[in-house]
């Protein structure tokens, strides 16, 4: 794990609503984290948590109805929430980059994958010899694991594996500060899914760069990422380094998510989980998850917990959660 | 006596050669037998990658697509000869559960209609009252009541609760076979487990067998009973699931098993594969083991001639196909 202070992603109160005939639907609700240079921090939450949304109001990449409603973000010291459209634009895929969902249906049918590639390099960049340009795809298919003759090849002669890692590579061509995978292994095989999972990690160490890693497979998280921030509706109800996080997790709704995990160890008896998520239009007064909660007293009925800070900048908001700052000297 | 006989099941398809290319034929189950004892119930799990054949098979029980060779028997009837009245009660006691139950239903029509679609097609109540009972037993078997849900819009429940009440729905019909094909990977972690009880609870109770049809080791492994894994058509292992899990004998149910990432930082998953893209060995003409491609472990036998599967041990029900056990 790549231990450093400096800042490249800084996330404050990032607010998504969804705009709809009976209200505004609050995916992101207030949303602030940070993601330090060459770290990959894993967000994972159910369905519907918000946690894609959030990364796409990181990249500003929300479409109608959904709106940003408000936060602050800031990339390498740069406030990139207040720049215009266009100044966005430039920042996308060489500062941010997205590693798409479906890389299926992410890749253009019609061109070959080194016309894509060469594509987004000449947008970003202009003048550029094609010799240099041929190196440079070249070495972007080298990087995740990938032959040279796909740079010929159409979408529909590649597999799903191969697919996704050309997503990586186009993800990585312009050098970003920052990638964000949103679930990109998850429609693969299980064979498949460890080689492209593997290439994304040994690419993003070899190139230092930090990554935001969105998924739902806990399994996936242990082995890819440095921190984990959990959310639950639009909120991220706790994030922690990711060994204290499995030895020790805090928060009643991350104890969940482990139990839930199904083992290939031992057989033991299904977890069933009682409740339903509260009507996202309208969050309950006090803290988000009091409905799923069985520990949920008067005060969580009241009141929105506190970021309370464990050791290790292990962070949770949780009402039943003493501060354990002391325990970190 | 048996419920459910497969026997050496096979299903082909033409893959065109081009203008002047030579025909194919692409082999997407190859010889697949199992049988399904009528008691008591259990949980049969196919497992396998895409394009492994899993699905192939889901799809000749329920009829989607017909056989190229072999048969496939209910309770001693060969489904491919059944009368029509015969075929009409084979459909009755073999149900089904798909994968995406955001897409099986109409989103026009409240809930209880596919309930009431189900009751009317089979002829299972005489009244409404009588109907209505079924349903509401049905939906307490996976832990839901009417009231909650019948009048509602597919697009008001969560895809937990939606699949619940296909499950539902299969269980009211009173089948002796559900075949559930993926029923749990679309659905959150911490809702799978309210889906996979409600299985557990219908063998147990109510004596309905399950074809798990699945890519995800880990849920067969809780809730399993027989295992059997597939790579492009061919069983390469089979047996009691914990056993086979536990101690996997093929190359690629090693790889496979290695492969799942394990919830644990400190356990690591192991160096850097690569597999190369391997397709000629699906073809009805291959021969040699279809693993060869990706296996470690190859000999000059495996090339020449395919493995078949048999007992590991004299008597064992663990079955593997693989030339190292010969």
């Amino acid at each position: 794990m790549v231990k450093s202070t400096e800042k490249t992603l800084q996330v404050k109160d990032l607010k998504v609503y969804y705009d709809t005939p009976t209200g505004d639907v609050k995916a992101v609700d207030g949303v602030s984290f940070d993601v330090y240079k060459g770290e990959c921090l894993g967000v994972v939450g159910e369905s519907g948590c918000g946690k894609s949304t959030a990364a796409y109001g990181i990249l500003r990449l929300v479409q109608h109805p959904g709106k940003i409603v408000g936060g602050k973000i800031d990339v390498d010291g740069i406030t990139v929430s207040q720049l215009n459209e266009e100044e966005f634009r430039k920042i996308r895929a060489t500062k941010l980059s997205l590693i798409p969902q479906g890389a299926m249906n992410s890749l253009n049918p019609t061109m070959n994958i080194g016309a894509q590639i060469k594509d987004l390099i000449v947008t970003h960049e202009k003048s550029l010899n094609s010799t240099d340009l041929s190196h440079r795809i070249d070495g972007l298919l080298r990087k995740v694991g990938l032959p040279l003759r796909v740079v010929k090849m159409f979408p529909h002669e590649l597999s799903g594996g191969m697919k996704q890692r050309v997503c990586i590579a186009i993800g990585i061509a312009l050098n970003p500060s920052l990638v964000i995978a949103d679930e990109s292994t998850s429609a693969l095989d299980v064979v498949v899914q460890r080689i492209v999972a593997q290439t994304l990690k040994n690419v993003q160490r070899e190139m230092g760069v930090s990554m935001i890693m969105i998924g739902h497979d806990m399994g996936l998280m242990a082995q890819m990422v440095d921190r984990i921030a959990v959310m639950y509706a639009g909120n991220i109800v706790e994030i922690s380094p990711i060994k204290e996080f499995f030895s020790n997790p805090r928060h009643p709704y991350s104890k969940v998510l482990i139990d839930s995990i199904p083992s290939l160890k031992e057989r033991k008896p299904l977890k069933l989980v009682e409740g339903i998520t509260h009507d996202p239009r309208n969050p309950p007064p006090g803290c988000i998850y009091q409905l799923r909660c069985p520990l949920a007293n008067e005060t969580c009925r009241k009141k929105s917990p506190s970021w309370r800070n464990l050791k290790e900048g292990h962070q949770v908001a949780c009402h039943l959660i003493e501060d354990e700052d002391h325990v970190a000297a | 006596m048996s419920l459910l006989e497969i026997e050496n099941a096979t299903k082909l398809y033409k893959i065109s050669g081009g203008l002047f290319g030579k025909e194919k034929q692409l082999c997407a189950l190859n010889q697949f037998s199992m049988n399904l004892e009528a008691s008591p119930a259990s949980i049969t799990t196919i497992a396998g990658e895409s394009g492994s054949g899993k699905s192939t098979i889901a799809n000749l029980v329920l009829g989607f697509t017909s056989l190229s060779s072999g048969s496939i028997r209910f309770r001693g009837k060969d489904v491919d000869k059944m009368s029509s009245a015969e075929l009409y009660d084979y459909r009755k006691s073999v149900q089904a559960v798909f994968q995406d139950p955001f897409g099986v239903y109409n989103p026009f029509y409240r809930i209880h209609h596919i309930f009431k679609m189900a009751i009317k097609h089979f002829k299972l109540a005489k009244s409404k009252k009588e109907g209505s009972d079924l349903i509401e037993e049905a939906l307490n078997v996976v832990g839901l009541r009417g009231e909650e849900v019948l009048e509602k819009y597919p697009h008001q429940l969560s895809g937990g609760q939606r699949q619940r009440m296909m499950m539902a729905r299969a269980y009211m019909i009173k089948p002796r076979i559900i075949v559930a094909d993926e029923p749990v990977s679309m659905v959150d972690a911490s809702l799978r487990a309210a889906i996979l009880d409600v299985m557990l609870k219908m063998r147990d109770q109510q004596g309905i067998s399950f074809l798990y049809i699945t890519h995800d080791l880990s849920t067969a492994y809780q809730i399993g009973d027989r295992i059997f894994i597939l790579y492009q058509g061919n069983v390469v292992e089979s047996g009691d699931t914990v056993a086979v899990i536990d101690q996997p004998k093929h190359p690629y149910v090693q790889l496979l098993i290695d492969s799942v990432p394990a919830p644990d930082p400190d356990e690591n998953w192991g160096e850097q594969i690569d597999v190369p893209d391997e397709e000629e060995t699906r073809f009805s003409d291959a021969i040699g083991c279809r693993y060869i491609g990706r296996c470690p472990q190859k000999t000059d036998l495996c090339v020449s001639k395919a493995p078949i599967l048999k007992p590991l041990a004299v008597g064992s029900q663990h079955n593997v196909s693989c030339h190292i056990y010969d």
